[in-house]
């Protein structure tokens, strides 16, 4: 790994020797491990770990679900149900599954709005940052099709909503549309292939993890002071950093078990609460639900979806200037993946010469409507789509494109920074009080 | 300000979740009291075995419950019925069996082993999982608070639909061609005239109509254990009893839930210590 | 000081030792219903023991049911049958164990430790049922029954003949038709497993 200087693995005894020739295995296992870590990082850099477990924690539940579950649509209620009922524990490990999409969604969320308040996706980690967006994507195309998979009334019905969004792109949409479905309509062959997409694509993301975490191991860590570790000497670098392990092993996992106890607390005791009451009726496509909803996790980028409607004069302009072919439902489409797009393109976007948003006074207030804006969307989502909320999903779609494609650009060379610290060392020990050996401090040393 | 962030997202999740189900007109549901409510709410076995009496008498002449099987009317955590009478109950109900009459299959009284039979009535639900497939709380503004703490009101809502049974309001009873089925204040997605909405559409009335008849009149089921027949005690004990058939692991998970979340914050306190000691050295250094 | 030091470091190693055990402790917790979870399922389970109802079967005739994947004979043998087998000197078999699930340990292949015990209450004569897996030892087929060279079953497959009791007489089979786990529960049901 290249980076911060630091000491590296030296093979000790004569089999180590023997095996590093052949395979350095573990000196990329040592390195990775005794990676320097910058020593003031917060509670906001536990994430990542949570993150890693939940993928291992779906991927293990997964497998021993499969061995019960069968993908057919007469049978694949009812073997959901047998999970439930009959396999020795199989209402626990499928709770946990179930639950678990949402842990992961819930860490998500809060490691990219870490990432967005820190700025971590600038240079040099825009690597790191599009590796994540990816990843990001392919969680939301994991958890749909694992929600389609128990075969109720919103796996069907949400099926053929989402899928339908394909449908919208013109000219291709409709064979698109039927080479995903491999029908015309939501059936067995549908079931068939997202099953089989389900199962793999976790082990892409695992894969993707790998990735990930080997960008940041080259760039270094970002720490909330946005500086940089001092790289000119061994000597030097120790005085910002910290080995991984233990110490921010341990930290991780102290904030894990915290975590993993309000999660068990969700999974024992309100294992339903994050899901939809309409799902425990299997699937029947002669009956719609009143109200179809996506889950929650989706809910933001589904009321984008919704709020460019043909009433809204950005959409008609559109559709005239492309003589009809963007219509108001190709452009929510447009809109829905744009609003990712545009948070992948953030490194571009971002013209502030300040990487920490600690550092950013007029920052933070955007950052902060941002994510007000964030939930906003999450609560307009599941709304109807008459007056008022028509116009709270407008305002609220357009205020997280502007944030991204006019007031990031904008702040950049607007703002004045205030002074950042001279060393991660320097921030570190302004943040511990000397009285108190740092305990005061200890639960949120950056702020 | 990322604290904030953090309880800001808890909050969203919980907004998110409640709007899912908050489209429906208004309707009225009773916040029953049930025994199984709760961290340590259990089953109360009298009050299922009250509840499969009232299903097997009333409620099985039209509804399934396909997915739940005779043995497990014999649980511990569940209705409890002693292994005999599990057996006995079992076989009043027929069930055609492939391996009899060398391959040709025959009908036969049902084993243990054997599933409940399906509905009876085309447009009658199976009542296997009726319990988790009705919520009963929504809100309050599409933030789903009213289910964290009252629950999803599954059970609440089967009770409160069979005692919602009303006579029919005074806009209904004005038009020409009287409603089909029968009015009921718990009912969400029944027909409903027009009569009785405002100039926006808006439902002056709660509830709607529902195809079913009132299935419980009170008094008309007599109860081994003597218990009060009541029209809402009945009500609540068949309600409890499917919330059982939906859920029949839930005393376990309850269990499960309980002894990790103990020993999660155990581990987590010793991982508190252990982190504050190895961190210690690095914090203390300043002080020099 | 030195002593202070030592306090500590036990105080510091006990926490450590603490951690990590309770850790180990929630890893194991984890797993063990991943393990579990391929045990057999509680409709699988149900199914290990079924009831049959025997009152329809005469004396001299033959019940064969479906158990476990696998068809057992319940027969309701003559009185010539049960004399036949009883009249058998165990050292001349080939296979001298009971080979019955309902025994402790190896029996002789007595008539006696192969026969149902007949139960209280029923008209039948004591050793008159007698309830064997039908699958022959050899390579498994399903044997005919009242065939053979000894009146009792014979398997088409390869020759095997077994007498009234179910041992195996002449032929390529190794061992005696097993008797598995059944009971009378009332005079005419037998529960299997």
């Amino acid at each position: 790994m290249a980076g911060i200087p630091h000491d590296h693995y030296e093979p000790s005894s004569g089999g180590e020797k023997w095996l590093h020739k052949r395979l350095p295995i573990l000196g990329i296992a040592y390195d990775t491990l005794m990676i320097p870590t910058p020593k003031n990082l917060n509670w906001m850099w536990i994430w990542g770990i949570v993150l890693t477990f939940t993928l291992v924690l779906q991927i293990i539940t997964g497998i021993v679900l499969v061995m019960h579950y069968v993908p057919h649509v007469d049978m694949a209620f009812a073997s959901v149900e047998h999970i439930m009922r009959d396999v020795n524990g199989g209402h626990m490990i499928r709770y946990f599954h179930a639950n678990g999409a949402s842990l992961f969604f819930v860490a998500v969320y809060l490691h990219i709005f870490r990432s967005l308040y820190y700025g971590n996706y600038k240079a040099p980690r825009e690597v790191t940052w599009i590796i994540g967006m990816l990843m990001y994507l392919l969680m939301m195309g994991t958890a749909f099709m694992g929600y389609v998979l128990p075969w109720g009334q919103m796996s069907f019905h949400g099926t053929a909503v989402i899928t339908g969004l394909f449908g919208a792109i013109p000219f291709v949409g409709e064979s698109l549309q039927t080479w995903l479905l491999g029908a015309s309509a939501v059936g067995q062959p549908a079931l068939n292939r997202f099953f089989s997409l389900h199962y793999l694509m976790p082990f892409i993301l695992l894969g993707l993890t790998i990735v990930h975490i080997w960008a940041f191991h080259t760039t270094g860590n970002n720490n909330p002071t946005g500086v940089e570790v001092r790289r000119t000497s061994k000597e030097e670098a120790a005085k910002d950093t910290l080995p991984f392990w233990p110490y921010f092993v341990i930290k991780d996992l102290f904030a894990l078990a915290i975590i993993l106890a309000v999660f068990m607390a969700i999974v024992g005791f309100m294992p339903n609460y994050l899901g939809h009451p309409d799902n425990y009726i299997p699937a029947n496509p002669l009956a719609t639900p009143s109200h179809i909803v996506p889950e929650w996790y989706f809910l933001p980028f589904y009321a984008i979806l919704r709020a460019f409607t043909a009433d809204v004069w950005v959409v008609q302009i559109v559709n005239f200037v492309t003589f009809g072919i963007v219509d108001a439902k190709f452009f929510g489409v447009l809109a829905m993946f744009g609003a990712i797009a545009v948070m992948a393109l953030a490194p571009w976007l971002d013209t502030s010469s300040i990487r920490s948003g600690r550092y950013r006074p007029t920052f933070k207030w955007w950052f902060s409507l941002l994510v007000v804006d964030f939930i906003v969307l999450m609560w307009v989502g599941a709304q109807p789509t008459d007056f008022p909320y028509d116009w709270i999903s407008l305002i609220a779609a357009t205020y997280w494109f502007a944030y991204f494609l006019v007031i990031l650009p904008l702040l950049g060379v607007l703002e004045k920074p205030l002074p950042i610290p001279a060393t991660i060392e320097d921030d570190f020990a302004a943040h511990y009080d000397s009285k108190t050996g740092g305990t005061k401090t200890l639960v949120n040393p950056a702020e | 300000m990322f604290r904030t962030l953090s309880l800001t997202a808890v909050t969203a999740l919980s907004l998110g979740i409640g709007a899912a189900h908050a489209a429906s007109e208004e309707v009225e549901i009773v916040d029953y009291d049930f025994p199984f409510e709760g961290i340590f709410g259990a089953y109360d076995t009298n009050q299922l075995q009250r509840g499969l009496k009232v299903y097997t008498e009333v409620c099985a002449a039209c509804h399934g419950l396909e997915r739940v099987s005779f043995r497990t009317l014999h649980d511990e955590n569940g209705p409890a019925l002693p292994e005999d009478q599990m057996r006995a109950y079992a076989q009043n109900f027929e069930v055609f069996d492939e391996a009899l009459a060398d391959g040709q299959g025959d009908y036969r009284p049902a084993a243990p082993a054997d599933y409940f039979p399906g509905s009876n009535v085309a447009n009658a639900p199976d009542l296997s999982l009726m319990a988790k497939s009705r919520a009963g709380f929504h809100g309050p503004h599409g933030t789903g608070l009213a289910q964290l703490f009252k629950g999803m009101g599954g059970a609440e809502y089967i009770a409160s639909l069979m005692t919602g049974y009303h006579e029919e309001p005074e806009c209904a009873l004005e038009m020409e061609t009287p409603m089909d089925g029968y009015y009921n204040v718990s009912f969400a997605n029944g027909g409903f005239p027009d009569a009785c909405k405002d100039d926006h559409g808006h439902h002056t009335v709660p509830g709607s109509w529902i195809s079913m008849p009132p299935p419980l009149l009170g008094e008309d089921i007599d109860y081994d254990d003597g218990h009060s027949n009541s029209l809402e005690d009945e009500a609540m004990d068949v309600a409890a009893f499917l919330m059982w058939a939906a859920e029949p692991k839930m005393t376990a998970r309850k269990e499960a839930g309980f002894t990790g979340v103990i020993f999660l914050l155990v581990l987590s306190g010793l991982l508190y210590l252990t982190n504050k000691k190895i961190w210690a050295p690095h914090k203390k250094k300043l002080e020099d | 000081m030195s002593h202070a030091e030592d306090h500590q470091g036990t105080r510091r190693d006990f926490l450590y030792y603490a951690t990590a055990g309770a850790g180990a402790v929630a890893v194991g917790a984890a797993v063990w219903p991943l393990v579990n979870q391929m045990n057999p399922s509680a409709d699988v389970q149900a199914l290990a023991s079924i009831r049959v109802d025997v009152s329809g079967v005469a004396e001299g005739s033959q019940l064969t049911v479906l158990w476990q994947g696998k068809p057992v004979f319940i027969r309701y043998r003559t009185a010539a049958e049960i004399e036949q087998a009883r009249a058998v000197d165990v050292s001349s078999l080939p296979d001298q164990n009971a080979e019955n699930a309902n025994l402790a340990g190896a029996e002789p292949a007595l008539d006696e430790n192969r026969a149902l015990p007949t139960p209280e209450g029923s008209d039948a004569p004591e050793g008159a049922w007698l309830v064997q897996m039908g699958v022959c030892t050899h390579l498994g087929c399903v044997p005919l029954g009242e065939q053979g060279d000894f009146g009792g079953w014979y398997c088409p497959c390869h020759g095997s003949h077994y007498d009234t009791a179910g041992r195996i007489r002449r032929g390529p089979a190794p061992r005696n038709l097993p008797v598995p786990v059944a009971a009378f529960v009332d005079p005419t049901t037998i529960e299997l497993g």
